[in-house]
């Protein structure tokens, strides 16, 4: 048995350092068995506005390319500019001989139980692709679907940004309108090599009983940039993340933003790790919560082991009802000339806040929504226009009920 | 324009207004006048209709409506207009947003803020990290986007260097139609200050004294001032009791 199966097997039944321990055999391997689609004909129209909220268009145009996977079948799979591969992790492994090689070169197989059912019982992933100097100007679109209800989904993503390469990624991960529960289990692994740019949004979009497990790691080589921007505005049973990136060569640079709100019976352990591990490195990550009844701990881990790197770390939670926020931010410096720092707030919002802005004339849900607004004020380009319609949809339900 | 009678305010169990009676005709301005903790700022704050001051007693008219129990809103809609003393920040709201929403979509911010030298504040957060002089601004181009009825300022010139205090002089007489001829103006004006400064840019009607919670003195603003200065508070409002 290969060493990566072996480990897995031992890492089969171990639980994770955080978030609620799960027991898998409570859900179901059993996937519908959804045809390929090219041209998107299946799905029906309450499910393309569900995609569309989640920032899933369902359409080639303006893609530089397309994948999805709804259970555990791919269902689509284009590739539309030059410059960019987009492949099933499945296919891409047995194209590319290096393939295997970087799979779990950056997480762990045997990290926890659900690291070792994705290489255990892998059902396929994503494999994308800028080849060298290639500047991709439209994002691609990757979308990861749980389309029956109890289905365990288990995906292992790879992204590779070669050397000077500039890539925009959205991935839209949801369940369809009826599935209730389920389980997400993602590991992903992204490669920025020397000089290359890669911008990952993802948008989370589940059914109010599913359970999310990613897990993230991700490698930038000298002068690289990551951006990563992670948003969850609908109810979920649970999340629990805690996204790696580590800056491993001179002048690299990752910025993390996330905006999530949590729902009255939602766990959220969301948090972003940064290790900066060459000099000039620059690190920021940005968190905004805000906690309508459910529980959201929100970490943040800075680590500076190089001189003259810069990083910052900004927490902020917004509690509106009954919500819990934990902010826990960290900084951890290991040698002389590290700039590290953090700004870390919990509160609700003021009502001296709130009767400033009725004194000009807007009505209470108005001037809450205002607020709320500036709150999540985090600046994400490149979003698709129903995702912005959805957000502020978000907003505005969010003050309701104060 | 704005008429008060008999009005006692409470903020929790304390009486802070005291059997207000007060009259402020369209077209006019009137100052306040008054130690710290007179009740000045409540009175404002109870005619906006904030919440913590709890009218016990009295009614406060508007343009001929009673307003006593609307909610702020209304009553900003109806055409009143405040100038905080201390603003609150809102982080994440820019300035531009606020001054969008004070004139309901009604004007540019970028151009109303070019008029006055602001523009470079307008990406700012609100009221984040500004100056006295910028907040007083930043208050007065607000009520200038809402286009008050009748505009309520709290210490408008306190905190302000003399150049800026220039700028908040004219704001505030463009504010209260100080261009027009007294009988033309529409718009009326209440002024809270203690130094009177203001009062060399805006001509002003009529002068009060506000002592713990009590108008124990009326006249022409200018001749109050001028007692306050000489005599001070005390002395002044016993001589004109």
């Amino acid at each position: 048995m290969p060493e990566i199966k072996q480990r897995a097997e031992l890492g089969r039944k171990k639980k994770a350092t955080f978030g609620r321990d799960l027991n898998l055999e409570e859900f179901s391997r059993q996937g519908g068995a959804w045809e390929y689609d090219p041209d998107y004909r299946q799905f029906s129209p309450e499910e393309r506005s569900r995609l569309l909220a989640t920032g899933i268009e369902l359409t080639d145009e303006d893609h530089a390319g397309t994948f999805l996977l709804a259970d555990k079948a791919i269902v689509h799979c284009q590739t539309r500019q030059p410059g960019v591969e987009v492949l099933p992790i499945t296919e891409a492994a047995s194209r590319h001989d290096w393939v295997k090689d970087l799979l779990w070169g950056l997480v762990a197989v045997d990290a926890d139980k659900y690291t070792a059912a994705a290489e255990l019982d892998l059902d396929n992933g994503y494999f994308i692709r800028a080849l060298p100097g290639a500047q991709i100007s439209q994002p691609v679109e990757s979308c990861l679907y749980l389309r029956t209800d109890r289905f365990a989904q288990h995906i292992h993503n790879l992204v590779v940004v070669e050397e000077g390469a500039s890539l925009h990624i959205i991935t839209g991960c949801a369940t369809h309108p009826g599935v209730i529960s389920g389980l997400h289990v993602g590991v992903s692994e992204f490669y920025v090599k020397k000089g290359g740019r890669l911008t990952f949004t993802m948008v989370h979009n589940w059914g109010k009983e599913v359970h999310v497990r990613p897990r993230t790691a991700v490698m930038v080589e000298e002068g690289g940039t990551y951006v990563s921007n992670y948003i969850l505005l609908r109810p979920v049973k649970s999340v629990q993340m805690y996204p790696t990136v580590t800056l491993n060569g001179e002048g690299a640079v990752a910025r993390m933003q996330s905006i999530v709100i949590a729902h009255p019976g939602s766990e959220l352990d969301i948090g972003g790790r940064v290790i900066l591990k060459a000099p000039h490195t620059r690190a920021e990550i940005i968190a905004r919560t805000l906690a309508l009844g459910g529980v959201s701990i929100a970490r943040g881990h800075l680590v500076g082991l190089a001189p003259d790197i810069k990083a910052h770390l900004e927490c902020r939670g917004l509690i509106l009802g009954n919500g819990v926020v934990y902010a826990m931010p960290e900084l951890e410096g290991r040698v002389v000339g590290v700039d590290m720092s953090h700004e870390a707030a919990v509160g609700k919002i003021a009502a001296e806040e709130v009767e400033y802005l009725m004194a000009r004339g807007l009505d209470e849900d108005e001037a809450v929504s205002t607020i709320v607004r500036g709150f999540l004020n985090v600046k994400i380009e490149g979003l698709p226009p129903a995702l912005e319609e959805e957000m502020e949809q978000a907003i505005q339900e969010s003050g309701k009920g104060l | 324009m704005l008429e008060i009678d008999d009005l006692w305010v409470n903020i929790d169990d304390k009486e802070v207004l005291k059997g207000i009676n007060l009259r402020v005709p369209v077209g006019e301005t009137h100052i306040l006048f008054g130690k710290n903790g007179s009740g000045k700022s409540s009175l404002l704050m109870t005619i906006m209709g904030f919440e913590r001051f709890a009218v016990k007693q009295g009614r406060i008219s508007f343009l001929g409506q009673d307003i006593t129990q609307l909610p702020i809103y209304e009553r900003a809609r109806l055409g009143l207009g405040l100038s905080f003393q201390r603003p609150p920040t809102i982080r994440g709201v820019k300035t531009a947003d606020v001054l969008r929403v004070c004139s309901r979509g009604a004007i540019v911010p970028e151009v109303l803020a070019a008029a006055y030298d602001f523009t470079q504040f307008l990406d700012r957060e609100i009221n984040y990290g500004f100056s006295g002089g910028e907040l007083k601004r930043s208050e007065l181009l607000q009520l200038l986007a809402q286009n008050p009825k009748m505009a309520l300022l709290d210490e408008p010139e306190s905190g302000v260097d003399m150049e800026n205090l220039q700028v908040v002089g004219a704001i505030i007489a463009k504010l209260l139609q100080k261009e027009r001829r007294p009988q033309a103006r529409e718009k009326s004006g209440l002024i809270i200050t203690h130094t009177g400064f203001i009062m060399d840019y805006v001509n002003a009607d009529k002068g009060y004294i506000l002592l713990e919670g009590r108008l124990l003195c009326s006249g022409n603003p200018r001749d109050i001032l001028q007692d306050i200065k000489r005599f001070g508070y005390e002395e002044c409002t016993r001589c004109r009791r």
